[in-house]
């Protein structure tokens, strides 16, 4: 009967979930075919053996109380199995795993923006590791919204003002689509994510090179926003004015007098070696205060930082 | 134009009086005065029908529009997102306020209650009027707020879209408020009507089910309306004043609507198929010639549903971030409705069992009703099983559903219906042969157009989507067609209608040999309904004394 | 509900001595009449209560939100009024009950005098209500965006608006219905003045009533709901 699911349902079982699903779908899918027919059958059956003859006398029936309390009960215990079945792989993911990894997804008019918890960003573009519970923190900047793949048979309103949250386990690896499926307005069939399910390796390489978001900034851009969003701006103006540390206005390539009296011209080899050393080089009367960045930036936002500071004239 | 009569007429049938409910006055003001029930019926019958074709043609549109992938007719693309939205918003609004939820009570039993009952009109014959023209006024200014700038927020309006998007949506809201105590008033008339205004010697157990069924849709209408109105009241004062209750931005909860809303809208679902199956209550013992089987458990039923409607509003709200604990025990309480609507089914069945069954026009109808609410009702069970409903919920899946219920079941049910009584609404008989192909077309149209859509919601396309995967183009365009073959049948319907006023056989009292009161009146009937007050002499639908010999 | 039954067999065509003008064709006897509009009016009080149900849902849920803001909204509202108008409605509703005594006990001048007092007390209700918005509005005391109230401790909570913007929502629509019911009860005084009600026709007198009643029950929950939050 795999052909019929496969008619039925997406062809994808993307989630550990899906199965699930799919088995409950087309367990209550055959016993809606043997309800329909039990009622059609009886009804197209009576219908042509009892069909008009002139002069038949019809029994008086009434009611029956045994039948009735029969057909009351019988659905009643089909119910009542149905519910628990139900809400126990509810509870399956209603309650999420101990360890999964966490991505904050923004949903607004008519993108999905996803962020993991070590600032990398993507936008439209989700990728996640194979077998590796993930645990989705959605909201919404405008209107309503809803993060759906149907692969994964993975669903959840996304609302302004609210968090909702979500857990499943992606298990085959490839290529599937997530849409909205909240009505939000003339973009709504357009908001739509590629959902990728990565092997660990590819999922690393993915992470280091942060997700393709710098792809779409100018450098300088993509510097600014590291600028802001990486902690420098709390040390370093870009208005001449002195903070924490020195400015970044106006210092490319000029000499800068350190504080142990050589002079270094601010080029790049410079830059980088300052967010990866901070303490080798230390600009005369400040502080040897800025921890490092070893790690922490990768060669796309180093590139851009280097580049906003250039634009800084 | 034949006449098809396939079954006997037990009393002979008295000569015709000269003046009738119809032509005792004449000229346009007699009708819009008129406090009569009949022709207030009448006038209804004729203004939802308006709806009806107003939001089928939305209908059709929004299938035109997904006939492939690039919206293209003849080669050009003819229609944009933005015009797709606004058809599905006004096919959804215009179909449910205008449509559904007034189509069976406001016309059909407007008419038939009272002399069900044998009464000659409703409590309240002023206040019957009042809520005809509240639903012109309604119309009106939905109507109004297509043409000043339509509304594209979905019937269901939810915030905070509907509290910020462009639009007439504070006219539409101001409709659905106005069109809510037209709702009400007609509730409300025919409760007091059921209560005091019975037959003499007639009990509540001796009342025909049709009454039991509008009976609780008039006590839906009653307690959910006006919830549904002041929410509408809410929404437009959040959009004018800014109040911070349904938008976010000000510290409002738009999931908190969506409880307002449903806590309305559910209930309203019922206000919309009870009297469908009210209907069907009566054309199947009536083309049977057979008592109704299980008359209390029918009965009982209808006022189950009536109240378990007002807990089960939880269930549109699976995956909107409602509790857990929320959604088991609305996933509970949704799988409970399943009992009355199941009892109704195996109580009709029997009745028709060892009956003697011939196949006009409505019982064709009820027939269809039953296959459709089959597949309509048992396709809910997927929604009320929690981990299911994940999958398929905002999907064609839920789309497809709510179509067999509301189209397959109640919009067939109200032709079946109308067919029934026509002879008695018009005094003619309408074409049987042309009824009976029409109705084919519809069945065959439904099953093509919304059948389709479940395999579509299945392999998770969701609703109200203008661009849509190329994979599920030929099913789309399978739906568009059937879509086409079930227009063709309505249109079939209201031509050959139309025409049996002209042309159709003068019809007689009885013409299906039904035995509710109000078949004992002339067709059409006299002003004040009978001749002389009719009084309960044998519960409805005996038949044991009459039996059918004729052709 | 009102359950009284009807005799259901009586005889159809005997409407029971001489002819009423009240009596509409499609009962049979008055006092079907009766229940029958009292059955309606009595449905429509429900909607009524859930009308306003929906807007009490509506508040307590926005002050489970904002508790401080809205213990804090109150005290801006003027508790001598709120408890005044209290009285005057609870008075007023005694006299609306007199005037049904009256009428049934065909004493139609008597019933005008009820009902036009009962009308006057509406009207102080009414006007202390309007003072009261006055001096709200004076404050900068706006419902929604137009709230402009300065010095509230919790600086840019909407809270504060929220408060008045139910507060004008449920008053002013009480309100509507205090206006509506003096302009029923005064048509009901000139026909009372006229001699048109008594013992075996006071319908219009007892509904109208009873209207008023609801509307003083109303005031009931909404008092200790604005003026009383602690």
């Amino acid at each position: 009967m795999e052909w019929l699911r496969r008619l039925l349902l997406p062809v994808d079982q993307g989630s550990e979930f899906a199965k699930h699903i799919d088995n409950m779908y087309m367990a209550i899918f055959w016993l809606s075919v043997i309800m329909f027919f039990g009622l059609m059958v009886p009804m197209c059956y009576f219908a042509w053996r009892y069909r008009f003859k002139p002069g038949r006398v019809t029994p008086h029936q009434t009611h029956n109380t045994v039948m009735e309390i029969v057909w009351t009960v019988i659905p009643l215990l089909l119910c009542v199995g149905l519910f628990f079945w139900g809400i126990i792989g509810y509870m399956q993911f209603a309650v999420g795993p101990g360890e999964s990894m966490e991505i904050q997804i923004t949903a607004k008019q008519w993108l999905w923006q996803f962020e993991f918890p070590d600032g990398t960003r993507a936008v439209n573009e989700l990728h996640i590791p194979v077998n590796k519970p993930v645990h989705l923190v959605m909201t919404s900047e405008d209107v309503l919204h809803d993060f759906f793949i149907p692969d994964m048979r993975v669903k959840r309103d996304v609302i302004p003002g609210r968090y909702t949250e979500y857990w499943f386990t992606p298990t085959t690896v490839g290529e599937h689509v997530s849409t909205c499926a909240e009505y939000c307005g003339k973009g709504h069939s357009d908001m739509k994510a590629k959902v990728f399910v990565d092997t660990p390796a590819d999922f690393a390489k993915w992470m280091e090179t942060g997700g393709d978001e710098w792809m779409h900034h100018t450098p300088e851009e993509w510097g600014r926003i590291q600028y802001e969003q990486k902690g420098c701006q709390s040390c370093h103006n870009v208005d001449g004015t002195r903070s924490k540390g020195p400015t970044w206005k106006g210092i490319w390539g000029k000499p800068v007098k350190l504080n142990n009296g050589t002079t270094v011209i601010v080029d790049e080899a410079y830059v980088r070696e300052s967010m990866m050393q901070p303490g080798a080089k230390v600009v005369e009367g400040f502080e040897n205060i800025m921890p490092t960045f070893q790690g922490l930036l990768r060669e796309n936002e180093i590139r851009g930082l280097v580049a906003y500071i250039k634009s800084l004239q | 134009m034949e006449h098809t009569l396939t079954s006997g007429n037990v009393t002979a049938d008295r000569p015709r009086p000269a003046k009738n409910y119809l032509n005792e006055t004449t000229g346009l003001w007699s009708w819009m005065s008129t406090v009569d029930h009949k022709r207030i019926g009448i006038m209804y019958l004729g203004a939802v029908s308006f709806a009806f074709l107003l939001g089928g043609i939305f209908a059709l549109l929004v299938r035109l529009s997904l006939l492939n992938p690039q919206h293209t007719l003849f080669g050009k693309q003819w229609v944009t997102a933005e015009m797709y939205n606004r058809f599905f918003t006004l096919h959804g609004a215009i179909m449910v306020f205008l449509f559904i939820i007034p189509s069976i009570p406001a016309s059909l039993a407007n008419f038939v209650l009272p002399m069900m009952l044998g009464a000659k009109d409703v409590a309240f014959p002023r206040l019957n009027l009042t809520s005809f023209y509240l639903w012109v006024a309604g119309a009106a200014l939905a109507i109004g707020s297509m043409v000043l700038g339509a509304v594209d927020t979905g019937w269901t309006f939810y915030t905070p879209y509907s509290t910020t998007t462009d639009g007439a949506v504070g006219l539409m809201t101001l409709a659905v408020f106005i069109l809510g105590f037209s709702s009400i008033f007609t509730g409300l008339n025919f409760i007091a009507t059921t209560h005091k205004l019975r037959a003499p010697g007639m009990g509540w157990f001796d009342m025909p089910l049709f009454v039991w069924g509008i009976y609780a849709t008039g006590v839906i209408q009653i307690l959910a309306t006006p919830v549904l109105a002041i929410t509408m009241v809410l929404l437009l004062i959040e959009r004018v004043f800014q109040i911070g209750i349904f938008d976010s931005r000000i510290g409002g909860d738009p999931v908190l609507f969506q409880h307002f809303f449903w806590f309305y809208s559910h209930p309203a679902v019922y206000i919309m198929i009870l009297p469908g199956m009210a209907i069907i209550s009566e054309i199947i013992p009536t083309f049977s010639r057979k008592t109704i089987f299980g008359y209390r458990a029918i009965a009982y039923s209808s006022v189950s549903l009536a109240l378990l409607s007002f807990i089960v509003w939880g269930h549109h709200l699976f995956v909107a971030g409602e509790s857990d604990l929320a959604n088991v025990i609305f996933s509970a309480l949704t799988f409970l409705v399943a009992i009355p609507s199941g009892v109704k089914m195996f109580n009709w069945l029997t009745t028709m069992y060892k009956g003697n069954i011939s196949f006009e026009t409505p019982m064709l109808y009820a027939m269809a009703f039953l296959f459709l609410f089959a597949i309509g009702g048992l396709t809910g069970i997927f929604f009320a099983t929690l981990a299911v409903d994940i999958h398929l919920t905002d999907t064609y899946f839920v789309v497809a559903h709510f179509h067999y219920v509301m189209m397959g079941g109640t919009v067939i049910a109200f032709l079946g219906g109308l067919h029934y009584w026509w002879p008695k609404m018009t005094g003619r008989m309408y074409s049987e042969k042309w009824g009976r192909v029409a109705c084919a077309l519809v069945f065959i149209g439904f099953n093509m157009t919304f059948g389709s859509q479940f395999i579509m919601g299945g392999q998770g396309m969701p609703r109200r989507y203008f661009n849509y995967l190329d994979q599920f183009q030929p099913i789309h365009a399978f739906s568009t067609y059937g879509s086409w073959v079930l227009g063709s049948g309505l249109f079939l319907t209201a031509i050959y209608l139309l025409a049996s006023l002209k042309t159709g056989p003068l019809a007689p009292d009885s013409p299906w040999g039904g035995t509710t009161m109000e078949w004992e009146s002339s067709s059409p009937p006299v002003v004040h309904n009978f001749e002389e007050q009719p009084v309960f002499e044998h519960e409805p639908y005996d038949y044991r004394h009459r039996t059918v010999t004729h052709v | 509900m009102s359950t009284t039954t009807v005799d259901l067999h009586q005889d159809p065509h005997g409407h029971g001595g001489e002819h009423d003008p009240h009596h509409q064709h499609h009962f049979t006897t008055m006092e079907q009449q009766f229940d029958t509009s009292k059955i309606g009016m009595w449905l429509f009080l429900v909607t009524e209560v859930l009308t306003f149900g929906g807007l009490f849902a509506g508040f307590g849920l926005m002050q489970n939100k904002y508790p401080q803001e809205f213990v804090a909204a109150h005290e801006e509202l003027k508790r001598w009024a709120g408890s005044t108008n209290t009285v005057v409605l609870l008075i007023s509703s005694f006299t609306a009950v007199m005037a049904v005594l009256s009428a049934r006990t065909n004493q139609g001048k008597k019933c005008a005098k009820y009902l036009w007092i009962t009308v006057g007390f509406g009207a102080i209700f009414m006007c202390i209500k309007a003072y009261e918005y006055s001096a709200d509005f004076a404050e900068g005391l706006f419902p929604g965006k137009f709230y402009s109230h300065h010095g509230d401790l919790i600086a840019g909570s909407h809270g504060y608006a929220t408060f008045f913007s139910f507060y004008f929502m449920m008053t002013g629509l009480h309100g509507l219905h205090v206006l509506i019911g003096m302009g029923l009860m005064s048509w009901l005084a000139i026909r009372a003045s006229r001699g048109e009600f008594s013992d075996k026709y006071y319908t219009p007198v007892d509904l109208v009533a009873l209207f008023w009643h609801l509307v003083d029950m109303i005031w009931i929950y909404l008092f200790p709901l604005y003026y009383l939050i602690t």
